[in-house]
């Protein structure tokens, strides 16, 4: 053993490197470019975390129109009037739209990745600053051309967020169908540029600026799920805007790309020849790894959090990189689970379906591990960690029905039923948030400099736990008992009537776990002016970022970069002088 | 007996970029040292090469759409029967001139990048009494290929007016479709090219560092060299395949 004296546990100090001079950046003086134009990736980071904030609240206002239109389809609310069928489309379309793109997408890479990527492997900011902002401002102009979509004559698009056409592709198909859908496909565009512009990013800073000492296999899991994710942007997104360029011809410019011969309102319209499946192919080979962007960064952090909350590494890191890795690789050969309705032949039904049963093979070797991790820990149950076992159960929940889903026989009669809202809602759309929370309970501190309060994310949990349990898990029921979702009212038909009890008791849970939200809020924002201060590494972690001041100061590590020495899990350490070392911490060695 | 072993060796901290044991690379590892030049170019390429691939999948997309979408039969309302509607579009002549075109600014650009590497080598020598001075009677290949770039692209324009004089306009046929889809979104990205070189011309009249003037030339040199491949490949594509 390196430096061993063979008595006692003795620390012996060994030489330290010093970290070598980095060009400090200059922090920017005026409103405008500190907090506006700012080339900073934490000031970035912040803009795209409030963008997703304010866009998840405005998704989840649009799910509690749906919910009570489904229960009480004939109220008149105030402002909003009565929800009529197509604008329960409407909703349902732009729910989905802004949650999977700008909260789910936005959130945990554009926020937490810009903003902690950078600190984690030691730098002093993204590869390409200019790159940067420019990313983040195409998405924001992306996210108020979705918005106005409201605002335009017609109202919203109707056609779901996965836009299927002939309905997307025909302005004459229904309200909300006109300058609506092409609000929508401009909005989705400049978000696939802006995701673009940010994969390239993330990709070079993470090959090309990691302080010395800080090999790939020393990188956080935090950063190789970013890093991962990063590639399946930079090669979905390219897919999806090919497809709106498409679609925007087919509605503008008269093309037969996707629409085939097809009579609108008694009148053939002016296409032929083209496939609406094609835009399904192409829009599910963006899609399927979709729900990976959305969930990678999640599991990143959980495994992050598991092993800081348990004082124990990660069980298998090296396992944990090859799982991510595989199921980006199978996140691109899985596509077609979601075109088995389509008429395909069985032979490729069959691939696709064993393909997509295969990630549950990574998947388990992540579950396992996060079991592993926690096994014999001395965990520690504080907001981030519970937020983090959160998302482990709701991904085993959520991640279960996928084996039923990906099998065609049984996909058939359950694919156009809230058994899929429920699958989804569960493995990509709550798991992931959930990890957003964690993300936030934790790197809080480090970001505003203040604690959250710890007994308002308690109750911030509960709610949010129980009650997304109470809403999703029940749709899997309606889901078996043949409740198609999509239709906008039920209430008046005679074979959905026994399931009305379970629809109401559903929008009743909506209402307080959205309620609760608004803990969750209130925390955020009181406790940056009244929290209680934090030391520069409150929960006793290793990575880089807590090596450095509370709030990070512009150049992440005051005009030095550290030199790395350690992995990023040293958790309980036989013979250090704490239970963690850190990653900067140089050789110190326990003798026998 | 309660030992920690530590992961790396207490004389050399390990820096590989992945791998174990293997000393500071100038590939990743060495951290964020901004203002190198070699670290500063190795870091632009690296990005481009990371951007190419975002847009080979928008064109390879297209790809699979052009020949999906040639497979395809067609409902005739009137016989109510299916059948093949692609017939392929008979291409301009001028793209071939145009293709010549684009092939020769590839050239061109690569003098420029020789020239822009030549400069900065005589840059750190020009306080030096008696060091060659910078001929103003150069040619500026930089220029040359703005003005083939515009040409290329004017050429493309002179191709569609071509195609829209011979009936087939973006909407008349699947084919003609894909013409000008292809043959237009590759002249939006190499006006970007374009547009890139030209900040690089006004980065020169402005006198921005050799360095900086270097990493954009060898940059979008590589861009246009890709766009140029990029257009031969279309070109391949829609003469080719149907």
């Amino acid at each position: 053993m390196a430096g061993s004296t063979g008595g006692g546990e003795t620390i012996m100090a060994t030489r330290q490197i010093a970290a070598h001079e980095i060009h400090a950046h200059a922090a920017p003086q005026g409103f405008l470019r500190k907090w506006v134009f700012s080339l900073d990736h934490k000031v970035i980071g912040l803009q795209y975390y409030f963008l997703a904030l304010t866009a998840v609240f405005v998704g989840m206002f649009l799910s509690l129109l749906m919910r009570i239109h489904l229960i009480w389809p004939n109220v008149s609310l105030p402002l909003v009037g009565e929800i009529k069928p197509e604008t329960y489309l409407s909703l349902l379309t732009m729910h989905g739209t802004i949650m999977v793109f700008f909260v789910l997408t936005t959130a945990p890479q554009g926020g937490f990745g810009n903003y902690f990527l950078p600190i984690q492997i030691g730098a002093a900011d993204m590869a390409f600053p200019v790159l940067n902002m420019l990313s983040f401002w195409v998405t924001f102009i992306g996210y108020i051309v979705m918005l106005s979509a409201f605002f335009v004559v017609g109202g919203a698009p109707l056609h779901g967020w996965t836009g299927y056409p002939p309905l997307s592709a025909l302005p004459s198909a229904g309200p909300g169908e006109g300058a609506g859908a092409d609000l929508w496909i401009i909005s989705i565009a400049l978000f696939c540029v802006g995701a673009l512009m940010s994969a390239l990013n993330f990709i070079t800073t993470t090959l090309d600026m990691r302080a010395r000492g800080m090999t790939m296999m020393r990188m956080p899991l935090t950063c190789w799920a970013w890093f991962i994710t990063a590639i399946l942007g930079l090669l979905a997104f390219g897919v999806l805007f090919s497809a709106g360029i498409l679609l925007l011809l087919d509605r503008n410019a008269g093309t037969s790309f996707f629409v085939p011969l097809v009579v609108v309102n008694g009148q053939i319209a002016a296409h032929k020849g083209g496939s609406p499946l094609l835009w399904q192919h192409l829009f599910w080979f963006f899609g399927h790894p979709e729900v990976y962007i959305a969930i990678l960064p999640a599991m990143g952090l959980c495994s992050q959090l598991v092993s800081v909350f348990s004082r124990k590494p990660i069980f298998g890191y090296k396992a944990m990189v090859y799982a991510m890795l595989s199921i980006g690789l199978l996140g691109f050969m899985v596509w077609g689970h979601h075109m088995f309705m389509s008429g395909m032949s069985p032979y490729s039904a069959f691939a696709f379906s064993v393909m997509t049963m295969a990630i549950g093979v990574p998947s388990a070797i992540k579950t396992f591990n996060w079991l592993g991790t926690l096994w014999g820990g001395r965990i520690r149950f504080y907001s981030p960690m519970l937020f983090a076992i959160g998302f482990v159960s709701l991904f085993v929940s959520g991640g279960i029905s996928g084996p039923f889903l990906a099998q065609p026989t049984l996909d058939i009669p359950l694919h156009d039923t809230y058994f899929v809202t429920g699958h989804f809602h569960l493995i990509m759309g709550v798991a992931s948030i959930f990890g957003i929370f964690a993300a936030t309970y934790y790197w809080f501190p480090k970001m505003f400099g203040h604690m959250m309060s710890e007994s308002l994310a308690r109750w911030h949990f509960w709610f949010t736990f129980v009650g997304t349990y109470a809403i999703f898990m029940p749709m899997h029921y309606l889901g078996m008992a043949g409740h198609p979702r999509r239709y906008s009212q039920g209430t008046e038909l005679a074979f959905l009537q026994p399931l009305l009890p379970l629809q109401k008791f559903i929008t009743y849970v909506a209402f307080v776990t959205i309620a609760a939200q608004f803990i969750f809020l209130f925390n955020l924002f009181w406790s940056m002016k009244y929290g209680k201060k934090a030391s520069d590494n409150p929960w006793e972690a290793t990575t880089l970022e807590w090596t450095t001041a509370t709030p990070p100061p512009h150049d992440n590590f005051g005009g030095r970069t550290p030199a790395v020495y350690n992995g990023p899990y040293e958790y309980s350490v036989p013979g250090a002088p704490r239970d963690y070392v850190m990653q900067t911490d140089p050789a110190t060695v326990a003798a026998h | 007996m309660a030992s920690y072993t530590p992961t790396v060796s207490i004389d050399d901290p390990r820096t590989a970029t992945g791998g174990d044991g293997v000393l500071p690379p100038d590939w990743g590892g060495d951290g964020d040292s901004f203002g190198f030049f070699d670290t500063r170019l190795r870091r632009a390429r690296l990005g481009l090469v990371v951007g190419l691939t975002g847009i080979a999948m928008i064109f390879i997309s297209f790809t699979s759409a052009y020949v999906i979408r040639q497979g395809l039969p067609t409902l005739d309302p009137r016989t109510n029967t299916l059948l093949h509607d692609w017939f392929p579009v008979p291409l301009p002549r001028l793209l071939l001139i145009n293709t010549g075109v684009l092939l020769i600014s590839s050239v061109t650009m690569e003098l420029a990048r020789r020239q822009a590497a030549r400069k900065r080598a005589l840059a750190r020598f020009a306080s030096v009494a008696g060091a060659p001075e910078h001929s103003k009677e150069e040619i500026s290949w930089l220029a040359l290929t703005v003005v083939l770039g515009l040409s290329f692209l004017a050429g493309q324009w002179m191709a569609w007016r071509e195609l829209a004089a011979s009936g087939f306009y973006v909407a008349s046929s699947p084919s003609s479709s894909f013409v000008y889809l292809l043959t237009g979104m590759h002249g939006v990205h190499l006006f970007g090219g374009v547009v890139a070189l030209l900040t690089v011309g006004v980065a020169s009249v402005l006198r921005r560092s050799a360095d900086s003037q270097l990493i954009a030339v060898d940059v979008t040199g590589r861009y246009w060299h890709f766009m140029a491949a990029l257009w031969v490949y279309i070109l391949c594509l829609l003469e080719f395949v149907h």
